[in-house]
């Protein structure tokens, strides 16, 4: 394989891992809080539903992206209504969420299907992008990849670094502490799930508007389960989620490459490789590890302040 | 005895009522602490002194009544406001976070304009006044209860409190522990800081207070100088009924009816403490105590020792003679062992469940309450009835849910459903925790006659006073190791003290050898 | 503004059965202002969904036969629901079990395999193939759990999109009908590989009556056996199970064998009695809907068959819409999505009484 056409696979798994990286990193947050969405899928359809939509009917991109964001942050204040207000299990209002928004998506975006439009550009910087090799790998992406990489990092100092970051693990390691002590447990849940939703309606918002780039419905095809599962990988570390992604992005383009070489191996046992890895690295990530070990220890459980 | 009567008393609670649903958990109580003072509230489990605390710092905002400091009137609608006035605590139930290091639990409460780089001089600060050793990066997890209380006090100290309210702080301590903390306390009043101490402790009241409110039942009953009372006088206002004392029974011992040998685990949950060669016997009529401070290996002990888990070597738990080292709860119980956890809510008992269904739960092999696969509830609804008149379990209803229940009456339940089994062993852990005093009695008296009646009873506690009560012998764990008995009748509560420290290490294969 | 929530002191039984009464209300009264918002007639699509479905002696039967997987599919979940464990990749199971049944229907098509024996034992056969395919299918995520403690709720929820591309590559691969002019499906069953009728002529199939003697059966488990209480108890306080003697893996693994094979019995149901041939999709989304059925008939068997008509109304009524209304099939996704969060809200309102206060915190 020569250098160019590797640079070029290259950057076609970063391309590729970067939905799963922004809707990780969001959940992450979520999890760090105490709470499990299993709705991420339902509120990255929704992202790419609306995204796409906004897009297309002003011309604009970013118009787009952040119509993406919208619709994130509004499935997920749903959630958190369900959730974190009100106590209800986490698990069956994640899956209710889903539902929703998988419905929910095609529904709204029925008008928007086989239309096309321009992909994000890239962000060509004169000189840098012609290097040789790196210089596609490191300067040649869309917006969207950029802004990924400083959200894990802008995430992984914040979650470190700051009090209100702080606050938040200790929200999440103990909700009856912390409600002793008077951090605002739910108030904190509430913004750290609405950040889970913004992340994953702007992943949703990536594939409909930089990586097809059209509206399909259904076209989210399980990566906010993925993401989920990235979460775990990655003991609710951000640099260990782009980490995990990278590898999914790996796997995810060798298999369309396999496709194209016909390698007379049946497309779906490819296509069922990304959900298969899933399992396989969940079940490695256990091996050796104690026990959840890595996971926020009051995650899933519902908290009612006593008043 | 106020040095200056002028001065408006710092903290003045008028009619305080707080009510959770249709109980009454503080009855209009009024309270002054002045400037400087020393103030005891004393009470017995489930008076009301936990609530009237939370109130105070803010956590529960009261039903009624009025909260005036410096003899203004002010609302405490959270920690944070009541931290600004000037009010710290001490919780008993440590409000740490397991995963996060010693400087970070401290951070969380400082207002926000501390700097976080600036922290860890004035937690070393701190330290060296109060004579408190603390290690700022250590996450909380591995320390010990008094480390951690340590954490929770310069955390208090470290926001310069005018009031520091401390929950029965020393029911996790070692004795020596305690001396340390009452020399930190010591320290605090010399600086004319006014302490709240919640306690139903007597000793220690009249060590350290000279005011004393005595609440009952979620009502004030009385106020008093408790350094000019009786640990007797004082004891009959906070129960207000004389409990009888426990009858020891006299009884000859009899045959080893539970022997463990070398018993090893790893621990299985992330914080966990690993078991290493604890040995035992206790014969028929006898009593063997547990000691220890919380968190020292008690719980893996119980679950090892009820089957919950299970060892490699069957000969390592011998119950009435047979090695049950790889047998279940289940297989254990056919064997005449029974057990009663810690926790009554949700590990002695499911509280959504009826009576009924709890006595299925731990009686479904050897109650005679399930036929071929099919639970008969008649039968199980008859059992019930039996242990409520046997152990006066007061409840609603013929068959309410086990969360309807008060601490003490569940706890009474549990007791009672296991010792009406009539077991050859029965093994408790912290049977009294949390639990009034006239229970606490109708407990301890019910062990002892279980052991006259010539069942061998291992009794976990960390309640010193409980264990040289009823016990005949009494061993110590600390970290994971149990030291051989000593007779509860010779040995002093130093020596015990001591070994919860884990001050004599290696005794255990000595005292063995002979 | 801030929302408190009191637990109430006692469940009253009036209060249990209105819950999903309201919540399925609320959820009518939301889908038809999305209806309306799309620029339609709210009333003359709840005629369609709700009313005109019931009106018909066929649409009636259909309605039977589509609630058929959904309450077997939802009573076997209900094992799991109550046991606290997540089973959500029912669908899954649902393809296996249809799968596996149906490969035996096309090996023995045209008498292949049968020599003397002659053909009575397929569709035995068959029924158990798909009991067997479901319940092992399950037990890959019950299994991942015990032993490695891996989270059933994402590898059963992986385990769907495997499935289905699983039944995708035989039903165009290898077991797809060569003289089926390259169409991506099997052979149509032999008769004695069909799931007889209920009477001549109707659309009701043997599969009803698996779906109602799973139901009593199940009513019966949870009412009377030791197991029932064990699922329950381990799923309301899973330490006091363990106290209690209960292994909470032998359980694991039981209930995700029952439940899985129940799906699978409703997947072979489906591919026998309702197909009659193995294609590449052969469920509307049965799995997933099942989980709502299971939340609202409240995990019990008698809520689970009143529920799984009601949802089964949705998927006929969806269909109508589609044709009469032009309202694309995601409404009744959507519309189910709705309906779980208002059943679980409702939920809320039978433990807690919820009261809302304006403004600041006090």
């Amino acid at each position: 394989m020569s250098p160019a056409i590797l640079e070029l696979v290259l950057v076609t798994v970063v391309a590729s891992s970067i939905p799963l990286v922004i809707a990780a990193l969001g959940e992450l947050v979520t999890e760090r809080a105490g709470v499990l969405n299993l709705g991420v899928e339902g509120m990255m359809i929704m992202g790419a539903a609306l995204g796409f939509a906004a897009a297309y009917t002003t011309g604009s991109t970013i118009v787009g992206a952040l119509a993406g964001v919208a619709a994130g942050i509004a499935m997920a204040a749903l959630f958190g209504l369900l959730t974190v207000a009100l106590a209800i299990n986490q698990v069956a209002a994640g899956l209710a969420l889903t539902i929703f928004g998988v419905g929910l998506s095609g529904l709204l975006g029925a008008g928007f299907v086989g239309l096309k439009r321009d992909g994000a550009p890239q962000l060509n910087i004169p000189g840098l992008s012609d290097l040789p090799f790196a210089g596609k790998l490191i300067f040649g992406h869309d917006a969207f990849v950029y802004l990924a990489f400083a959200l894990v990092a802008s995430v992984a100092y914040w979650l470190t670094r700051t009090r209100s970051g702080l606050a938040m693990r200790a929200i999440g390691d103990n909700h009856e502490s912390a409600h002793a002590l008077g951090l605002p447990v739910r108030r904190t849940r509430f913004l750290a799930v609405l950040f889970g939703g913004a992340c994953a309606g702007l992943a949703g918002a990536y594939l409909s508007l930089a990586y097809t780039p059209f509206w399909a419905p259904g076209m989210t095809a399980g990566r906010g389960w993925i993401a989920l599962a990235l979460v775990v990988f990655a003991s609710w570390r951000p640099w260990r989620v782009v980490l995990g992604a990278l590898l999914f992005g790996g796997a995810t383009v060798l298999q369309l490459h396999a496709q194209a070489a016909s390698l007379g191996l049946p497309g779906q046992l490819l296509s069922a490789a990304p959900y298969l890895a899933t399992i396989v690295s969940l079940m490695a990530l256990s091996i050796g590890v104690r026990r959840n070990g890595a996971a926020p220890a009051a995650l899933g459980q519902a908290f009612i302040p006593p008043r | 005895m106020n040095p200056d009567q002028a001065l408006p008393p710092l903290l003045s609670l008028r009619g305080i009522v707080k009510r959770f649903g249709g109980f009454v958990a503080n009855d209009h109580i009024d309270l002054d602490i002045a400037q400087g003072e020393a103030h005891a509230l004393v009470g017995e489990n489930g008076a009301g002194k936990s609530t009237l605390v939370k109130i105070i710092y803010g956590v529960l905002a009261p039903t009624e009544g009025t909260i005036a400091i410096d003899g203004e009137q002010v609302r405490l609608n959270s920690p944070e406001a009541a931290r600004a006035r000037g009010i710290g605590m001490v919780f008993q139930h440590f409000s740490l976070f397991d995963n996060l290091t010693v400087a970070e639990n401290v951070a969380l409460v400082l207002p926000r304009r501390e700097s976080l780089a600036g922290l860890r001089a004035r937690i070393a600060e701190v330290s060296r006044r109060y004579r408190m050793p603390l290690e700022p990066d250590r996450d909380v997890w591995s320390l010990s209860a008094g480390e951690r209380q340590r954490i929770e006090i310069a955390r208090c100290l470290l926001q310069d409190p005018r009031l520091v309210i401390l929950d029965e702080p020393t029911s996790v301590l070692t004795p020596q522990e305690a001396y340390g903390l009452f020399e930190t306390l010591d320290a605090l009043k010399a600086e004319g800081r006014s302490l709240l101490y919640i306690s139903h402790k007597l000793e220690e009241v009249q060590r350290l207070c000279e005011r004393a409110t005595i609440l009952r039942l979620g009502r004030k009953v009385a106020s008093c100088d408790p350094r000019q009372e009786s640990p007797r006088s004082l004891a009959a206002l906070m129960v207000g009924a004389q409990i009888a004392e426990i009858r020891p029974a006299a009884h000859a011992k009899g045959e080893v009816r539970l022997r463990v040998d070398a018993l090893s685990a790893e621990a299985e949950t992330l914080h966990g403490v690993d078991l290493a060669h604890v040995s035992l016997s206790v014969r028929g009529g006898e009593i063997l105590g547990v000691a220890g401070v919380a968190g020292n290996g008690q719980a893996e002990l119980f679950e090892l020792l009820s089957g919950e888990r299970t060892v490699e070597r069957a000969e390592t738990i011998i119950i009435g003679g047979a090695a049950l080292g790889r047998g279940g709860v289940t297989a254990r119980r056919l064997h005449g062992a029974a057990f009663v956890p810690e926790e009554r809510n949700g590990h002695a008992a499911a509280p959504d469940f009826s009576l009924a269904q709890n006595v299925v739960l731990s009686r479904h092999a050897t109650g005679g309450v399930v036929r071929r696969g099919l639970v008969r509830y008649e039968r199980a609804r008859e059992l019930a009835q039996e242990i409520a008149s046997a152990f006066d379990v007061r409840k609603t209803g013929p068959d309410p849910a086990a969360r309807t229940l008060s601490g003490g009456n569940l706890q009474k339940f549990v007791v009672g459903r296991e010792i009406l089994g009539e077991p050859k062993v029965l093994i408790v852990n912290q049977p009294t925790w949390g639990v009034d005093a006239a229970a606490s009695a109708a407990i301890r008296q019910a062990l002892v006659d279980l052991a006259a009646r010539g069942a061998a009873v291992l009794l976990i506690s960390q309640d010193l006073d409980e264990l040289f009560e009823i016990c005949d012998s009494i061993a110590v764990i600390h970290d994971g190791r149990l030291s051989a008995p000593l007779d509860a009748h010779a040995a002093t509560r130093e020596e015990i003290g001591l070994l919860m420290t884990g001050a004599t290490g290696g005794q255990q294969e000595d005292l063995h050898a002979h | 503004m801030r929302i408190d929530l009191e637990p109430r002191p006692a469940r009253s039984l009036a209060v249990d059965v209105a819950a999903p009464i309201l919540a399925l209300a609320a959820a009518i009264l939301i889908g038809g202002v999305v209806v309306w918002l799309l620029g339609k007639s709210p009333t003359r699509a709840f005629s369609v969904y709700f009313v005109e479905p019931l009106l018909e002696g066929w649409s009636l039967q259909e309605l039977a036969v589509k609630a058929c997987p959904l309450a077997l599919i939802a009573i076997g979940l209900s094992y799991c629901f109550r046991a606290n464990l997540w089973n959500i990749g029912a669908e899954g199971q649902f393809v296996m079990g249809g799968l596996l049944g149906g490969w035996l229907a096309v090996a023995t098509h045209n008498g292949a395999m049968q020599g003397a024996l002659g053909g009575w034992w397929i569709m035995p056969a068959m029924l158990a193939l798909g009991v067997i395919g479901g319940a092992l299918y399950a037990l890959v995520p019950a299994l991942l759990r015990v032993w490695l403690g891996v989270s059933e709720i994402l590898t059963s929820l992986m385990l769907v999109y495997v499935a289905e591309l699983a039944l995708d590559y035989v039903a165009r691969g290898p077991l797809r009908d060569p003289k089926g002019f390259n169409f991506p499906q099997s052979v149509t069953f032999d008769d004695v590989a069909r799931l007889p009728f209920l009477a001549e002529g109707e659309r009701l199939h043997l599969g009803v009556l698996f779906a109602l003697v799973a139901l009593a059966v199940s009513a019966f488990v949870f009412a009377r056996t030791l197991f029932g209480f064990e699922v329950r108890l381990v799923g309301e306080a899973p330490r006091a199970a363990r106290f209690a003697g209960f292994s909470d893996k032998r359980l694991t693994l039981a209930v995700f064998a029952i439940s899985g094979a129940l799906a699978g019995l409703a997947g072979i149901a489906e591919v026998a009695g309702q197909i009659g041939q193995l294609q590449p999709k052969i469920s509307p989304g049965y799995g997933f809907t099942a989980i709502i059925v299971a939340f609202l008939g409240r995990l019990s068997p008698f809520g689970i068959l009143v529920a799984s008509l009601v949802l089964a109304l949705t998927y006929i009524g969806g269909e109508a819409a589609q044709v009469a209304l032009k309202l694309p099939n995601d409404m009744t996704r959507a519309f189910q999505g709705v309906l779980l969060m208002c059943v679980l809200m409702a939920d809320v309102a039978t433990r807690y009484r919820v009261r809302i206060r304006l403004g600041a915190a006090p």
